[in-house]
């Protein structure tokens, strides 16, 4: 059975353009390699945090939906701890009306894009 | 005499409190889902000090105050919500 999940990264800001790139693409390997299936990728760019993370007061947000096992949901979270680069993580399985929220979201931001 | 009485009565006025009738917001404007990405929204829970708001002042109904809460925590996670600031609003 796969469930939905939702996560966001907090990346340090001390990496340059490519590199944010280059981990982005490393957790999105991550999860596919892993029989995920990703639904929804945003990224939110560098914003301001509303407390210091290890020091710093700024990050760049990621945001990742997918679905996938339940069991992987460990692996991913290791992953993001032994990364040095992810300096916060959340992840969680999104209930019925979380997907149907997201589903909305998704389609007003094509709305937008194709405006 | 009578104008003395008057005078007593204007001191203590009877007390007027129309009462205004707090409402659950989520459930009147039908909103299923507390989104935690949205920090501006979620400041209308939160106290100056960026505490959350207890249910008997915002009004809200038991299933959406866990809600807002756990969205609150989400946020506050994710640092897009202080824990504990001063002058939030």
């Amino acid at each position: 059975m796969k469930n939905q999940y939702e996560t966001v990264f907090i990346a340090t800001p001390v990496l340059s353009d490519t590199q944010i790139k280059e981990a982005v693409t490393k957790f999105r390997g991550i999860i596919t390699e892993n029989g995920g299936e990703i639904v929804n990728e945003e990224d939110w760019g560098l914003r301001k945090l509303a407390y210091p993370i290890q020091k710093k007061s700024t990050g760049f947000y990621h945001l990742l939906e997918f679905k996938a096992e339940p069991e992987f949901i460990a692996t991913l979270e290791t992953q993001y701890r032994r990364d040095e680069r992810i300096i916060r993580f959340l992840t969680f399985k999104q209930d019925k009306y979380a997907v149907e929220y997201s589903e909305k979201r998704r389609n007003k931001s094509k709305a937008e894009k194709e405006k | 005499m009578a104008n003395n009485q008057s005078e007593i009565r204007y001191l203590t006025p009877p007390s007027v409190e129309i009462k205004k009738k707090k409402y659950c917001r989520f459930k009147k404007n039908k909103i299923k889902y507390v989104d935690y990405k949205d920090p501006e929204f979620l400041k209308k829970f939160l106290n100056e000090q960026g505490r959350i708001l207890p249910r008997r002042i915002t009004g809200t109904s038991l299933k959406y105050q866990r809600k807002v809460a756990k969205a609150v925590k989400r946020a506050r996670h994710l640092a897009m919500l202080p824990y504990l600031t001063d002058m939030l609003k």
